[in-house]
């Protein structure tokens, strides 16, 4: 079974973001429960730099695992704040704790209407292939 | 990630069989592919397939790394039954083998495997293949499953009907890992305790055939077994009860890359020679005895190379992937491309072959190679990337 969480939103290509409570104009992204699962063990990624800007709905990295790489695409645009650099040494956190310890990026969200183009936790698993 | 993500298995099983497909001119093309005997076990299994050479295969189950790790740390089963198996048999069967294989198999004993190649007139190898020689003057031959037809063409056509396919009525398990021998034995029992290395034998199993070889494609020690369709599924149980962790395609392309075994379809294909890929081993030219191939190999092999298949390993994070273009140090065009290429879960760094001009085939030269647009510092090692720890 694949765990999509309640309290984020989703794009239907497989990230997730969580808006900070604290400043609610930062977020954080990573790849759903489903995309770890089907990109099977993760072994590289390549994420951008603190204080590159990136686009909704384009390319900001790329996620490799045994069998493929695959792009990461950005839920929203805004400048990245960090990156999770614990993945170098770890990337296999993604595939253990795609909500957690697997996040990708931490960002300054630049424009707060995108946020309504997301989707919310059933519209995504609504469009997840059934199993 | 949309499209990639749902195609991710398609996408890995493309590269995977790609060029094999090719070469078997569409068999098991469109809907028909050859399902596995033992499919609903590996179905419960959760395991996820994929299409390679006319068969649906498991890719994973659990995962690949994990099911790398377990024949590298204990003992994997991987259902091979894709693997053609033809037997030749007969008084004549030793020196009509001979005049189609590289290896010259009047010299294997009864009971013993031994690798080999078919090579075309020009000294191309068209497939590399395993001959076990068993009690009775019975042969049995392991094909490779994109080839398995033209293989069977090849043999048919020196031997007649004393040659015959037997894949579709056995399975054929490979049992790989430190522990894969004291397993086997204990559900095999005494007759395969006995068993050295690249040891064959025809064993009786709860009054069952099963055919068992000591050989593998891991760089583990383990055994591969052929059953009976019909008693396929007990056998399977018996290992997997007995602690073997099923492993798929997946596990096995890392494994036999990291023992620097190569691939036909991907090393090695009608293009390459024995000599620059690492085989000459598998070529006698002592006897007399014509096969074919014999005068272009001979002339091969007195020639100075002018390439290897070399192995290079990564010096930074990234993976290497078959087709990426090989540079030198400096730049410049392209020297060659990968033909093979993956993560390595046991060096946890990125690992590849290709054939590389001779002067830069050396262990210890820097070169770099084209990951996606980043040119990822690799460096030539000795083969294999991975070598067993010793046994103390």
């Amino acid at each position: 079974m694949t765990t999509i969480p309640d309290d984020l939103r989703y794009t239907s290509d497989h990230e997730w973001l969580r808006r900070n409570e604290d400043s609610p104009d930062e977020a954080v992204i990573g790849i759903t429960d489903f995309a770890q699962d089907q990109l099977g063990d993760v072994v590289y990624l390549d994420l951008p730099a603190e204080g590159d800007e990136i686009s909704a709905g384009e390319r900001f990295g790329e996620i490799e695992s045994v069998k493929t790489v695959s792009d990461l695409y950005a839920p929203i645009s805004g400048e990245v704040l960090a990156a999770n650099g614990e993945l170098e040494e770890q990337p296999e956190l993604v595939n253990d704790s795609p909500y957690d310890e697997g996040w990708l990026i931490r960002v300054r969200i630049s424009d707060e209407s995108e946020l309504d183009d997301l989707l919310d936790a059933d519209a995504y698993g609504a469009q997840l292939p059934a199993s | 990630m949309e499209k990639s993500i749902e195609s991710v298995v398609a996408r890995y099983a493309v590269r995977l069989y790609i060029r094999c497909m090719a070469e078997a001119g569409g068999s098991g093309g469109g809907s028909g592919l050859t399902e596995l005997v033992l499919r609903e076990r590996h179905e419960a299994l959760g395991a996820r397939f994929a299409p390679f050479a006319g068969w649906e295969l498991p890719l994973q189950y659990g995962g690949i790394v994990g099911e790398h790790e377990a024949v590298r740390e204990r003992v994997g089963v991987f259902d091979v039954s894709h693997l053609a198996r033809a037997w030749v048999e007969g008084p004549q069967a030793a020196s009509l083998l001979r005049s189609v294989t590289t290896f010259d198999v009047t010299t294997l004993p009864v009971g013993k495997a031994h690798y080999s190649l078919y090579c075309n007139a020009a000294g191309g190898i068209e497939d590399d293949v395993f001959i076990y020689h068993l009690p009775g003057d019975r042969w049995l031959v392991i094909h490779n499953a994109a080839n398995a037809d033209k293989d069977f063409e090849r043999v048919q056509a020196v031997a007649g009907d004393a040659a015959s396919e037997v894949t579709p009525e056995t399975v054929m398990l490979a049992v790989q890992g430190p522990a894969a021998v004291t397993l086997l034995s204990s559900v095999l029992g005494k007759g395969f305790a006995a068993l050295e290395p690249r040891d064959c034998a025809e064993l009786d199993w709860n009054g069952t055939p099963v055919l068992v070889a000591r050989t593998g494609y891991t760089g583990e020690d383990g055994g591969e077994c052929i059953v009976g369709a019909d008693r396929a599924a007990d056998l399977w149980d018996a290992l997997t009860g007995g602690g073997a962790t099923p492993a798929g395609l997946g596990a096995r392309d890392t494994l036999r890359l990291e023992a620097a075994l190569p691939l036909h379809g991907n090393d090695i294909d009608e293009t390459t020679h024995p000599f620059e890929s690492g085989l000459g081993f598998a070529v006698s030219l002592d006897d007399e005895a014509p096969f074919t191939g014999r005068e272009a190999l001979a002339a091969l092999k007195a020639e100075p190379r002018t390439r290897r298949l070399a192995h290079v390993v990564a010096q930074e994070r990234g993976v290497l992937r078959s087709g990426y273009a090989v540079h030198a140090a400096d730049g410049g065009e392209a020297v060659a491309r990968l033909t093979s290429g993956a993560f390595s879960p046991s060096l946890r760094i990125g690992i590849g072959m290709a054939y590389l001009p001779a002067q830069l085939a050396s262990p210890g030269v820097n070169l770099t190679v084209d990951v996606r647009g980043r040119a990822l510092p690799v460096e030539v090692v000795r083969r294999p990337f991975y070598r067993k720890p010793r046994q103390s």
